[in-house]
């Protein structure tokens, strides 16, 4: 065990968390509202509607992350025509890239735990506000969401965690997050155990973060 | 009932005894399967290549079985040491950064490297010498390298990762340049024919090959490059406590070049006679 090298690596590791915080944090806010607007879709009686909502869900659940990413990077960068518009100014980037595969697989897991928790909603709290005479349009904005979130809050904790792990991802797509870093410090000094070991403690550490935050959240807003 | 078990743990056991130690016997060599025309792989995801026939060329003078495996370029040297395999054969470069880690045989082929770009550059018609060896120095690599400098500012500049390459490129010859890293050369080469990258750096003729392969419009550009960060060629890496087999492999090494071998498996693979 080379120590030296973990705690000279250990400055340059944090630094890179900070892109991978950047990643996760920036795919979360835009696969949330992502989840929220396909999990309204997947509510819709409308049969067409409610097929198509269900049909991302079920591509981007239903694929790997990686494929997903390389789809979206390498593969967009093949079509000719794609690079002559103005969308090319973002897949250029790899960043954007990697934000775009996170969000839209992020949003496919966050719609259905949305959908479900929607789905628990007991018909008697809408009835009862119904009952006061509150329009459908605040029912689903004061009532519904609020009590959604609350219910989705373990699922999404999850989520959340799966999703961090996930943006290591990113570096087989030249973004030198945490992965990426680690794996270069390892191309200098060929010993991996040792900055794997810093790499998977950086990790660790964030998972407890975002699981006592996401506890946290659950006992304050507990029904009980 | 107890008996069958017993007899089924134990011949399990005695066959997984009996391959132990047929590998043994065989030497293990490690390339990466994705760098043509050094190693790669044929369309039936067989491994091919001009290290792959030198491999088995080296073996039969060393008078041992050989096994090719493929490992992942990022990973090759741990590998190694972790003894995944014996030796490395995948067009590494001999540097002295490398060397601390593992020994390197003596070299057995050496190319030189190259920026490429897509046709229709503004890099195009850089005003360069033909090539510059970086160990020699003098003014004249001097004043190249400025010219570089000049015209890498500001370009995204792209290579594969943990390679002479890269180290060329972050020693400050060519001033401070926006870098990027792939995972392997089909990728940076894909980068490169999609404009994500403005100019890329390898093997000149990982780029020609490419070129060739895809019909895609990729250009040299520059001088070509050699010594200093780009190592002394390229040779097998072995473990440092293997004095043995790095023995035998400079023996082989040796025997194949007096032979013509060397030279004739590289020109048939290059186009030309790469061997050192």
């Amino acid at each position: 065990m080379d120590l030296e090298l973990m705690i000279n690596s250990l400055p340059k590791l944090l630094n890179a968390a900070v892109i991978t915080l950047k990643l996760l944090s920036v795919s979360l806010i835009i696969g949330l509202f992502i989840g929220l607007f396909f999990a309204i879709l997947r509510l819709n009686k409308n049969i067409f509607i409610n097929r198509f909502a269900y049909g991302y869900s079920y591509v981007f659940r239903g694929t790997p992350l990686l494929v997903q990413i390389f789809i979206i990077y390498f593969g967009l960068g093949q079509i000719e025509y794609l690079r002559s518009t103005v969308l090319w100014v973002i897949l250029k980037e790899p960043y954007w890239c990697a934000i775009i595969a996170f969000a839209l697989n992020t949003g496919a897991y966050t719609s259905e735990i949305l959908r479900s928790a929607f789905q628990t909603i007991k018909p008697g709290i809408i009835e009862a506000g119904k009952s006061l005479g509150i329009s459908n349009k605040v029912i689903f904005y004061k009532i519904q969401i609020p009590i959604a979130i609350r219910q989705s809050l373990p699922a999404y904790g999850n989520e959340i965690i799966l999703m961090m792990k996930g943006t290591s991802l990113a570096s087989t797509v030249t973004i030198m997050d945490l992965t990426g870093v680690a794996k270069y410090i390892i191309s200098t000094t060929f010993k991996p155990i040792e900055v794997f070991i810093v790499a998977g403690g950086i990790y660790l550490f964030m998972t407890f973060i975002i699981h006592n935050v996401i506890k946290f959240l659950e006992k304050k807003y507990s029904f009980n | 009932m107890m008996n069958i078990f017993k007899k089924t743990i134990f011949s399990v056991l005695f066959s997984l005894l009996i391959i132990g130690n047929v590998n043994a016997d065989k030497i293990k060599i490690g390339t990466e399967g994705a760098y043509p025309p050094w190693n790669s792989k044929d369309a039936s995801g067989k491994l091919i290549g001009f290290e792959v026939e030198l491999a088995y060329t080296l073996c039969r003078y060393i008078g041992q079985q050989c096994e090719i495996v493929e490992q992942d370029w990022d990973g090759m040297i741990p590998a190694l040491i972790m003894r995944k395999f014996d030796a490395i054969m995948a067009g590494m470069s001999i540097t002295a950064e490398r060397q601390k880690a593992i020994s390197f045989s003596q070299g057995y082929a050496d190319e030189v490297a190259s920026l490429a770009v897509m046709k229709g550059s503004d890099l195009e018609g850089m005003d360069t010498p033909e090539g510059i060896n970086l160990t020699l120095g003098g003014s004249g690599v001097k004043k190249t390298l400025k010219t570089l400098t000049g015209a890498l500012a500001g370009k995204t500049v792209c290579t594969q990762t943990a390679t002479i390459h890269q180290n060329f490129l972050e020693s400050g010859d060519v001033g401070k340049i926006n870098l990027r890293t792939y995972k392997t050369q089909d990728e940076v080469n894909l980068d490169l024919a999609s404009g994500r990258c403005d100019v890329a750096l390898a093997a000149a003729v990982a780029f020609t090959d490419y070129a060739e392969k895809s019909g895609k419009p990729v250009v040299l550009v520059g001088p070509t490059f050699s010594g200093g960060a780009f190592g002394n060629g390229v040779g097998v890496g072995i473990r440092k406590d293997d004095t043995e087999l790095l023995k035998a492999f400079n023996k082989a090494i040796e025997k194949a070049r007096k032979n013509g071998d060397i030279s004739r498996i590289a020109t048939k693979w290059f186009g030309f006679d790469a061997s050192m």
